[in-house]
């Protein structure tokens, strides 16, 4: 179960990366592993703005969907298009290719109100 | 083996083992004002043969299409189904088995499926087909409300050449939804296109047309396909299947969803029901679409098998947010429209649909040639008309002293618009022959 030190938690079981003023997200190990075989990610467009917490697209699995939540407010700049035709990279490689959206933060002090990897641990423990 | 019930003596001892003396007690939160009190007003029990007796004569107040000769159409049909149909529907593996979520135990029925998918997106020129669902109403209002929400737009545009009944149901589905319905104007016997014109706009989830029409006419698709893309709407169709074995298919003229009334295929009058709602649609909709699809698969030893697929669309997974509420499909109906298909196959349909081609308008040339009776539309038609009268009767005299005549003669449309108020609505299938006919016509002749 990988959780690694230099990203921030969500409750919901997302994860962020941030350079700059650009936050990176996708699901964590733990929670592409409970969910089983990835078979479609819906993604938002580009553009769109989302404030921290709101449902920004849902991960489908063969018999369960799950909504996925912005772990902070921004505009979305980029989506991963490599996810929507292979799913199952999301899988594979949680913290890496299978990233799903960047967005830019429009307040990073929301990260503060994120769990960090110690309590994330402690959480799916 | 029936319902056999649960004796007193049963009835006590399960109220002895949950705690309580009488069963009054288990109903004790109802306020007893609301409780009926004394005893049911039933008559007297029968005995079996009695019962039987007493339902026949029930029966025999009907009157049916073995005993009259059938012109009636709009939406349900007097087609013919071979003795095969019924023969295989009624094996017991196919007649009882419910829901096939288990597919370990389901290959035969999901393999039925599959075919029934595949013959539908053949006959449509469409990508995928569900299960079904249940008749040609319900799936256009599936395919508005589909509409809406993959366009997130929330006006829908409907020609008023769509079957009536159909459209109520479509309001029935959008009630409660802010979804913004406009009717659209015929101009003789299909969709007013200037009239529609002005009507479409960005704001517009979907047009839906009806093809042939409820009047029988054939509408000009392909204009109403281009118009409708033109603002980024999708184009709903309602099709007779029948119609579609010489007919262009829908998705040759960019149909993005297709629906239709199964009914005619391999499936009785049966009095309004049950019948076969047939959905199919664009790739790019699959995600969207309402309903069950049954995929093929491999088993774990690389050998071809079914699965109900894409459940993640329904409410038993997303619940509030599946994209529709609808967790069955018609199987035994879908099932003998798949029977039917076989047999008939690539040779027979076109063959059946040219024969109620050329029987509908034998029958509309003969009645036009009738002084007080013409055709209503100058339009091109498939396997029905309208007919006006114009000698001063009522339509609805005239459908009862045909009736006499063991003719079910057609449906009045007085009841639909008031600009058809003289007119009935006749139907023609493979099934009618030219005796048949000539005894109709006969029979208008020596009304008055």
């Amino acid at each position: 179960m990988r959780v690694p030190e230099n990203v921030k938690y969500t409750e919901e079981h997302e994860w962020i990366s941030v350079e700059g003023d650009i936050a990176t997200v996708d699901i964590t190990d733990y929670a592409q592993g409970e969910l089983g075989d990835v078979v479609f990610v819906e993604l938002p467009q580009v553009n769109a703005s989302l404030k921290q917490m709101d449902a920004f697209g849902t991960i489908e699995a063969v018999k369960a969907v799950s909504d996925l939540f912005a772990p902070v407010s921004g505009t979305i700049v980029e989506i991963n298009e490599k996810i929507i035709d292979t799913p199952e990279i999301v899988n594979k490689d949680p913290y890496g290719d299978g990233w799903m959206i960047k967005i830019q933060m429009s307040d990073s002090k929301e990260l503060d109100k994120l769990l960090d990897a110690a309590h994330y641990k402690k959480k799916i423990s | 083996m029936g319902f056999l019930p649960n004796t007193n003596a049963d009835q006590q001892e399960m109220l002895k083992k949950i705690g309580v003396s009488s069963f009054t007690d288990l109903i004790g939160n109802i306020p007893s004002e609301l409780l009926f009190k004394g005893d049911l007003k039933l008559p007297a029990q029968l005995s079996e043969l009695e019962v039987s007796q007493h339902l026949t004569n029930l029966a025999l107040k009907n009157e049916n299409c073995e005993d009259n000769i059938c012109f009636l159409g709009g939406g349900a049909y007097d087609h013919f189904i071979p003795a095969v149909v019924k023969h295989i529907i009624s094996r017991s593996e196919f007649y009882t088995a419910y829901t096939p979520y288990q597919p370990e135990v389901s290959q035969g029925t999901l393999q039925a499926i599959y075919e029934f998918q595949t013959m539908i997106c053949e006959l449509s020129g469409m990508d995928v087909a569900n299960a079904s669902v249940y008749d040609g109403g319900s799936a256009l209002a599936e395919a508005v409300l589909l509409a809406c929400g993959y366009t997130k737009r929330n006006e829908i545009i409907i020609s008023s050449t769509v079957n009536p009944n159909y459209i109520s149901v479509i309001k029935t589905y959008c009630h409660g939804r802010e979804i913004n319905i406009k009717i659209i104007d015929w101009e003789n016997g299909i969709t007013d296109l200037d009239k529609l014109e002005k009507h479409i706009s960005d704001k517009t989830a979907a047009v839906v047309i009806q093809h042939p029409n409820f009047f029988g006419c054939l509408e000009e698709m392909e204009h109403l396909s281009q118009l409708t893309h033109n603002y980024g709407a999708l184009f709903i169709t309602s099709n007779d299947p029948i119609s579609l074995a010489i007919l262009e298919p829908p998705g040759e003229y960019g149909a993005d969803i297709v629906t239709g009334e199964g009914q005619s295929l391999g499936n009785p009058l049966n009095f309004g029901g049950p019948y076969l709602g047939l959905f199919a649609a664009k790739k790019e909709l699959i995600r969207f679409m309402p309903g069950r699809i049954v995929g093929q698969t491999e088993d774990k030893n690389g050998k071809t098998g079914y699965v109900l697929t894409l459940q993640t669309r329904e409410q038993h997974i997303r619940r509030d947010k599946a994209t529709s509420n609808i967790c069955t499909n018609q199987g035994l109906n879908a099932l003998a429209a798949t029977v039917y298909l076989s047999l008939m196959g690539k040779a027979g349909l076109p063959k059946i649909a040219e024969l109620c081609l050329q029987k509908s308008h034998y029958l509309s040339q003969q009645i036009s040639e009738i002084s007080g009776f013409h055709l209503k539309f100058h339009r091109p038609f498939f396997k029905e008309f309208v007919v006006e009268i114009n000698s001063g009767e009522s339509v609805e005299d005239i459908l009862k002293q045909l009736l006499k005549k063991k003719i079910f003669a057609g449906i009045a449309l007085r009841s639909f618009s008031e600009k058809l108020e003289n007119c009935f609505l006749c139907s023609v299938t493979e099934k009618r022959t030219k005796n048949d006919m000539d005894y109709f016509v006969t029979a208008l002749r020596e009304l008055y």
